[in-house]
């Protein structure tokens, strides 16, 4: 598979906190990687630093073969990167066709305003919004904030899309039909890294699961294969759990 | 965004180009005040209202552009001359600054703007040779201007008129163009704007310089007017909080109410220095208090306020049978 | 030394400049709110000592006495009655309010003292006092010390008594404030009354040194501003460091470019220090 980005060694340092250690990641094309990890591991920083939000204390960003390492949020967004927010940013005051519209006119190519709105109104069909085209978007409730927030990044037409959190806040029907666009959006060509706490998200959805704790990667495979680890084990549910699960698999 | 209206506004402000002919010099006089705040208050709005920051460099803009095309004017090129280079100046000034500047938020920006304001005032001040100083800058009678109480009265109000209608022209544009929407976003989440591409520095430092150029401009024409102008009457504060008492009196973000707002308080102004000349400070004090405290979107938002008022008193009032 | 003597005067200086700025930062660091009357709040503190003196004989010394609790009680009024209803609103909103309020103060004082500038002369006059080579004028010394005392007594209201602590709390965060059982609003009350209170006082005391006139007012406010961005928001320590730090610059600038760009210095430090540093000295990022 092509490798679309790589990460060498990233380090993101806060004052006294080591959010990102050494971290070291190669992303193909065509992938849905999976992010997980305990909260805090450093899983937002790490697209922060990517996309340029933070400044990275040591490391390379490499993507598509250019250094984007320095590059600056505005930047990083006209290369081919979007993202989303765990907290949902949207333009509050503008109509949600604006804000797609807007997504499309400084970053997804578009020549013009009216264009823009086209592409928005595309966006907003597949994501299933076309009814709300025209309220304010601060009138959605959340789970439709965070299909606009999904509408509004791939009107950016990203080669690699960051998705932190999608599922945060909805309910199982809603959980579905994200997963469902999700795949539907990975089908289309978009290379996707999800930041996930529901495993069974990550484990039908994904090609290939990180994890991170504290700031570094300590696993990096196919799902099954990384559940079953003991250090993932014994990240989100301690050591005894983890020392009970291997001598399970080591008694017959 | 309406077109309508608008052009009802361009049109009204076009409408009193007729001024020269029915008035005298009194009128003209406050015509030409009247267009001169209008393109201040304008201005702030690019900056205030669609990009949200609360710049207090109008007093800056204008007391640079009072100075640089004043002192044109001492040397003999016309007004046009002297007016563009100023505003040319004052717009790149103002994107150099705005890229340093702008990073500040909230109120540690308005400081900043105020305070280069108060340095380029000083900095006026000593350059004496070059600017007169402290004793002030004569500007001599502009020979276009035809001579006579009438004739400098309505060369003046054309030139600030004609200002008025550029200066709406480009701000209109600018509302409805990319670096517009832009700004909008800008205003309502910098943060998302970052990350949708948008290259927030660079707007935010045309937003400024746009702010700055017609304000400089009108400086110079000021300048040109009065005939004598010394630093602390043209690098006055006033003239920073002036123009966003006129915005917040017709409505924050509209240009419309910026221009309804800045001819409303020029009328107050006017009514109060006639009447009460000494308490006149006091009494703008008096209206900014109250606007703040009970009209806080401005007199544009009248009409809505009462509608929604009246839809109030209709359904609380008792139904029949 | 020369030197020396520049150097005392600075330090002087400061401690006054810290006295005048050490409420306004209070303000404004806990209430996010830039009260644009503090110049005139001095210039009227001023005003009493004067009246106090040359009327009622009443030395200064014990007009910041009386002062103290005069202008707390006004201050307490004047933000809970009319800044209060603005007081989450934007900064613009706040700003040009307290603008606002400042024309009608200032313009009062100006019909009821007019605009000349006069003094408050001590009679006997204080004399100068000589340590070494440097000469020191005995008011300002006891005005510096009466000035660092009330600064001390400013932190210590922070930080021992209840209501200083109430006002630190909802600094920190005003829910858990309210959820502890803490009165916000009159908490901003009192930390707006402590600001006028501290103004007041030090208008007393800038009455013995500088020429008292409502036209002052700005350059009060002038100064204030700038030792807040310099020592940092909302930190009494913060302020002594900032007034500290303008006195200094602002004596040896005057000797170095002359007294008349004393402003122009220390507007220009302001500028440098909101670009390279603009929590200060002290200050963390946080308010705005």
């Amino acid at each position: 598979m092509a490798e679309l980005m790589r990460l060498q060694g990233l380090s993101r340092r806060f004052g006294g906190l080591q959010a990102l250690q050494d971290v070291s990641l190669s992303i193909g094309r065509g992938e849905i990687l999976g992010l997980i990890g305990p909260n805090g591991a450093g899983k937002t920083t790490l697209v922060n630093v990517v996309t340029g939000v933070h400044r990275a204390s040591a490391g390379q960003v490499i993507f598509e073969g250019k250094d984007i390492t320095r590059l600056r949020p505005y930047q990083t967004a006209r290369a081919g990167l979007a993202r989303t927010f765990q907290v949902v940013q949207p333009f509050p005051d503008l109509t949600v066709r604006d804000n797609v519209a807007a997504a499309a006119l400084f970053s997804g190519g578009c020549a013009s305003i009216r264009e823009a709105n086209r592409v928005a109104e595309q966006q907003l069909a597949f994501v299933g919004l076309t009814a709300s085209c025209d309220r304010p978007a601060l009138s959605l409730t959340l789970a439709m904030r965070k299909r606009l927030e999904l509408a509004k990044a791939l009107a950016m037409r990203p080669r690699l899309l960051f998705l932190d959190e999608v599922n945060a806040g909805l309910n199982s029907a809603e959980v579905e039909q994200a997963m469902d666009l999700i795949r539907q959006i990975a089908a289309s060509g978009v290379t996707i890294v999800l930041i996930e706490h529901l495993m069974k998200v990550v484990m039908s959805v994904c090609s290939r699961i990180v994890v991170l704790q504290n700031g570094a990667l300590i696993a990096d495979g196919a799902p099954s294969t990384v559940i079953a680890d003991p250090r993932v084990v014994e990240a989100y549910l301690g050591k005894r759990y983890a020392q009970a699960t291997a001598d399970a698999q080591v008694t017959p | 965004m309406n077109w309508r209206r608008d052009a009802l506004l361009l049109g009204a402000v076009i409408a009193l180009g007729v001024l020269p002919w029915v008035g005298q010099p009194y009128t003209l006089r406050l015509g030409t005040f009247a267009c001169m705040y209008a393109v201040l208050a304008v201005s702030w709005n690019v900056i205030g209202g669609f990009a949200g920051y609360p710049s207090f460099a109008t007093a800056a803009f204008f007391g640079f552009g009072a100075y640089a095309g004043g002192i044109m004017l001492t040397r003999g090129y016309p007004l046009a001359v002297a007016a563009l280079s100023a505003g040319a100046i004052a717009f790149a000034a103002a994107v150099v600054m705005g890229a340093v500047l702008l990073r500040l938020r909230g109120h540690y920006f308005a400081i900043a703007s105020l305070a280069v304001a108060e340095v380029l005032r000083e900095l006026t001040n000593s350059a004496t040779e070059l600017t007169g100083g402290g004793m002030g800058l004569n500007i001599p009678f502009d020979a276009a201007s035809g001579g006579g109480v009438v004739g400098e009265a309505t060369y003046y109000f054309r030139a600030m008129w004609l200002l008025l209608i550029v200066t709406l022209v480009v701000v209109l544009y600018v509302q409805r163009s990319r670096l517009g929407f832009g700004l909008a976003c800008i205003r309502q989440n910098e943060a998302a704007a970052d990350m949708i591409g948008i290259n927030a520095t660079l707007y935010k430092s045309l937003a400024l310089a746009f702010s700055g150029v017609f304000v400089a401009m009108a400086g110079t024409l000021y300048a040109g007017w009065v005939h004598y102008i010394e630093p602390p009457d043209v690098y006055d504060i006033l003239y920073a909080v002036k123009p966003i008492v006129m915005v917040l009196l017709g409505g924050l973000g509209s240009v419309t109410g910026a221009v309804l707002g800045a001819f409303a308080f020029l009328g107050i102004e006017e009514l109060v220095w006639r009447n009460y000349l000494q308490i006149h400070t006091g009494m703008l004090g008096l209206l900014v208090v109250v606007l703040l405290l009970f009209l806080p979107q401005g007199l544009v938002s009248i009409g809505p306020r009462l509608a929604i008022w009246r839809a109030r008193q209709r359904r609380e009032a008792p139904r029949g049978g | 030394m020369y030197t020396l003597q520049i150097l005392v005067n600075g330090i002087v200086l400061g401690c006054l400049y810290a006295c005048i700025a050490a409420g306004f930062s209070l303000v404004w660091g806990v209430l996010n709110v830039i009260n644009l009357m503090h110049g005139s709040f001095i210039v009227l503190g001023s005003y009493l000592a004067w009246g106090a003196y040359n009327t009622m004989g009443i030395s200064p010394w014990l007009t910041v006495l009386i002062a103290a609790p005069l202008f707390y009680a006004g201050g307490y009024l004047v933000q809970r009655g009319l800044l209060n209803r603005v007081i989450a609103a934007p900064v613009l909103v706040t700003l040009t309010l307290t603008f606002g309020l400042d024309l009608i103060l200032n313009n009062a004082m100006i019909l009821a003292f007019r605009a000349d500038y006069r003094s408050l002369i001590l009679d006997p006059p204080l004399g100068t006092i000589a340590m070494g080579s440097v000469v020191v004028p005995v008011d300002r010394l006891v005005a510096m010390l009466f000035a660092l005392v009330l600064t001390g007594v400013l932190y210590l209201i922070l930080r021992r008594s209840r209501v200083g602590r109430a006002i630190i709390a909802v600094r920190l965060d005003r829910d858990a404030a309210t959820l502890m059982g803490v009165d916000v609003k009159a908490t901003n009350a009192a930390a707006f009354g402590l600001g006028a209170g501290m103004a007041g006082c030090a208008g007393v005391l800038m009455a013995l040194i500088f020429p008292i006139s409502p036209l002052s007012s700005t350059a009060y406010l002038g100064k204030a501003f700038v030792v807040c961005v310099l020592g940092g928001l909302g930190s009494v320590p913060g302020a002594v460091l900032g007034g500290l730090l303008l006195g200094l610059v602002e004596s040896f600038g005057a000797m170095a470019f002359g007294p008349e760009h004393a402003v122009t210095l220390s507007f220009s430090l302001l500028i440098l220090f909101l670009v390279l540093r603009p929590q200060g000295l002290l200050g963390k990022r946080g308010f705005e």
